[in-house]
């Protein structure tokens, strides 16, 4: 139990997605306008990152493995979670329109996320059983959506301050970003595995 | 190599049929004629239906909840496409109408009462005693109406620190005019007659000492109007688009040049 917190502190502040490995750079960039949107985005990929741990890993021991293919497993992980995202986005739309709407655009784009390809061959390098990947999955995401939260709300205060005209738009927001990422650097070390 | 690739194409096929399978499970059915409908809005989301956005509208007109003529941008086109795609006859057409600024006082005209360094959004400054100039109903002008246009039809001019309207892009949805904490911004004729580009109701001397160019309510424009159109209301000259003929005589003899 205490190597599942573990887990999942190291995921979420330790070794956070965004802002020390620096996966899943262009949503964190992308849908970081609002705090709502990028709440969205967060639950969005929180859910597939989940099961997309789930199937990969199910995928990598019971079929990889056997038939000696892990070299393949890049390969096998795209295809799954192409497939796995198209069908959550049928399921989203079938079950609650709703969601959908609130979801929107995100939900596919998720399909070409680093971040959750990252995730899938990080629970396969660090040699994670099936509840400690989901577990990993899970803190990964919500250190995601953490990031996401975080610059949004620093970027919906920058829209109403006088930035120096060079510095407009992306610009102050990549700023914000670096040192919102070394302000996480602090963490390095708390937590080894 | 054999093995690898027998187990990929079977991901790949059983992915697939599972998909497959839940398309056509999972489908869910939408009329054909929202999509068309949606198909030939402009697409703007600007709300001036009473709608979400363009798709919301689409859907309420389908289901015949909603006027097909209710598209104030789209105007007379893209009405007369809905009624043709969901076979309904058309309605009578509201006048078209676009944004009008009722306020000349630029930098050089009306006066300020203080040096305003704060957000630079006309709701934020008109949060502290009404904003810095000294006319209590002139425009702002940081802008918050170009912000909110999506049309792309208003821009600062920077050196009068007024809004510059482009009238022909202007659809008329009236964002602006919502947005503009002021209410200075009108929507009006796209008909051309003389309008009276003053806001302020105040009297004649508290105007002469807040501007250069507000209306001061002397109402020599209600005098000269040859054809009556041009009553007096709270100390500012109101014309009837109705009765006018557009001969240019109030904006000749306005001794402020507020008519234009």
């Amino acid at each position: 139990m205490g190597n599942l917190l573990a887990i999942i502190l190291l995921a979420v502040l330790v070794d956070n997605f965004v802002l020390i490995r620096f996966f899943g750079i262009c949503p964190f960039l992308g849908v970081s306008r609002k705090v709502d949107t990028s709440l969205g985005m967060g639950m969005a990929v929180t859910f597939v990152m989940t099961m997309a741990s789930l199937v990969t890993w199910l995928i990598y021991h019971f079929l990889l493995v056997p038939f000696e293919l892990e070299y393949l497993r890049t390969v096998a992980f795209i295809l799954v979670i192409a497939s796995l995202v198209q069908l959550v986005e049928m399921v989203v739309q079938k079950v609650s329109p709703a969601l959908n709407r609130a979801l929107g655009i995100f939900l596919p784009l998720i399909t070409t996320n680093c971040a959750v390809l990252a995730l899938a061959i990080l629970n396969i390098q660090n040699d994670f059983n099936l509840l400690q990947s989901i577990v990993y999955a899970f803190g990964a995401a919500i250190g995601f959506t953490l990031a996401l939260v975080l610059i949004a709300g620093m970027r919906e205060r920058l829209e109403l301050v006088t930035v120096p005209k060079p510095f407009r738009g992306s610009g102050i927001a990549l700023i914000t970003a670096g040192i919102l990422s070394i302000a996480f650097m602090g963490f390095r070390g708390m937590i080894a595995l | 190599m054999f093995e690898a690739t027998l187990t990929l194409a079977g991901l790949g096929l059983l992915f697939g049929g599972v998909l497959a399978l839940a398309s056509k499970k999972l489908a869910v059915k939408v009329d054909p004629r929202i999509e068309s409908v949606n198909h030939c809005l402009p697409g703007a989301n600007c709300g001036a239906c009473g709608y979400g956005g363009c798709f919301q509208f689409a859907e309420a007109a389908t289901r015949g909840e909603a006027p097909v003529s209710a598209c104030i941008p789209g105007g007379c086109e893209v009405s007369q496409e809905v009624a043709e795609i969901l076979g309904l006859g058309l309605e009578e057409q509201a006048e078209r109408r676009a944004a009008a600024l009722l306020c000349l006082g630029d930098r050089d005209k009306t006066r300020v009462k203080f040096d305003y360094d704060g957000v630079q959004d006309c709701k934020a400054a008109v949060l502290f005693d009404g904003g810095f100039k000294a006319c209590p109903f002139a425009c702002v002008g940081l802008g918050t109406c170009a912000r909110s246009c999506p049309f792309d039809a208003i821009r600062m001019d920077d050196k009068k620190g007024l809004p510059l309207i482009d009238r022909g892009k202007c659809t008329g949805c009236g964002i602006c005019a919502r947005e503009c904490p002021k209410d200075v911004i009108a929507l009006t004729s796209l008909k051309e007659s003389p309008t009276v580009l003053c806001n302020s109701t105040a009297k004649g001397k508290e105007v002469r000492a807040q501007c250069d160019i507000g209306c001061i309510g002397c109402g020599i424009c209600v005098k000269k109007c040859p054809e009556e159109a041009i009553t007096m209301e709270k100390n500012l000259a109101l014309i009837d688009k109705e009765k006018c003929t557009n001969c240019g005589i109030c904006v000749e003899k306005c001794p402020r040049d507020c008519i234009l």
